[in-house]
């Protein structure tokens, strides 16, 4: 290489990814690619529940690295991604999952939205409607003359 | 009038929805336990005391417990410990405790130096029977039934307030009942 800040800046991002490796929380290799993808899925969609706003794959905390071990344990028993969840879930509640899932209890939420959008159109319909009769109805000849 | 009608019943409602989330939001930091009313996990582990024994979930069935998680390395457990020692001598249940990821010398030097508040103490190294109870941080402090259901979990030191409101009175009014 001709520059040698470039030489430098090159190392320096080499030198960092291979930091980035080796300082990675969770070193997890399965012996299966595509169960490895699951595990990975899976550790960043649970919550760690001691520093709850990071997720498994994340927390450097001794209880996550616990509970990636139970995710490890499952998905290698053959247990299905639905099947982790409710696992974690029975024992930390719905809390643990950062997508949660649907239920009567939620039912709500889910439904909210798409009802006062509803109520929303409605309204705004029926101000048009009134406001076009109006319009129908007006005949003052000054008001006629500015709209054409 | 009518057209003041549907915004006041907007906010009424608002203020409904809302009164009814303030109620209902726990305290902050604080999970409600998807285990109450369930039961509880078992287990089998060896005995801190003596560890030639095991202590088993299964022979605590017939009577109510305390299931008390704790560790050298927590804080808050020292702190809770004259309670714990309190419910002892009070005698109205046995303590269970859960010596949780924790080293084994050290925990029989604080059970020796602070005084043994427990019946029976497991040791949990690997973490696996504290997941299950689904516990997340020490102290926590379960309270189960004589049928083996977990009727109340308290998160964090156990306090004069939580004994004599919490779970006195759940032990009292079975006692009550069954009489």
């Amino acid at each position: 290489m001709r520059h040698p800040a470039l030489t430098w800046m090159v190392a320096a991002g080499v030198a960092l990814v291979a930091a980035a490796r080796v300082l990675a929380v969770d070193p997890t290799q399965l012996p299966d690619p595509a169960l490895q993808a699951r595990y990975v899925a899976l550790t960043h969609e649970l919550r760690c529940m001691q520093c709850q706003n990071e997720s498994l794959a994340d927390s450097p905390v001794d209880l996550a690295a616990d509970l990636r071990r139970q995710v490890r344990e499952l998905l290698l028993a053959g247990k299905s991604d639905d099947e982790v969840r409710a696992w974690m879930a029975a024992r930390y509640g719905d809390f643990i999952l950062f997508r949660p899932r649907y239920s009567l209890r939620n039912a709500w939420l889910w439904g909210a939205p798409p009802v006062l959008l509803l109520i929303g159109a409605l309204v705004c319909w029926r101000v048009v409607r009134r406001r076009m009769t109006l319009l129908a109805a007006d005949q003052d000849p000054v008001e006629e003359d500015a709209r054409t | 009038m009518s057209r003041f009608l549907l915004p006041l019943g907007v906010f009424a409602l608002l203020a409904v929805v809302l009164a009814i989330g303030i109620q209902h939001s726990p305290e902050k930091g604080v999970i409600p336990s998807p285990l109450i009313g369930k039961p509880a996990p078992q287990f089998a582990l060896p005995s801190l005391t003596d560890p030639a024994s095991t202590v088993r979930s299964a022979d605590l069935r017939g009577h109510w417990y305390l299931f008390n998680v704790w560790g050298t390395w927590c804080g808050e457990c020292r702190a809770e410990h004259e309670m714990l020692l309190q419910v002892r001598r009070a005698g109205v249940l046995p303590l269970i405790g859960l010596d949780w990821k924790d080293d084994d010398a050290q925990a029989r030097g604080w059970l020796t130096q602070l005084g043994d508040p427990y019946q029976a103490v497991a040791v949990d190294r690997s973490g696996r029977v504290a997941i299950d109870w689904g516990v997340y941080g020490a102290p926590e402090t379960f309270l189960v039934n004589p049928q083996g259901v977990v009727v109340y979990k308290h998160i964090g030191a156990l306090t004069y307030e939580t004994w004599t409101r919490e779970i006195l009175p759940r032990v009292s009014s079975a006692a009550a009942t069954r009489s």
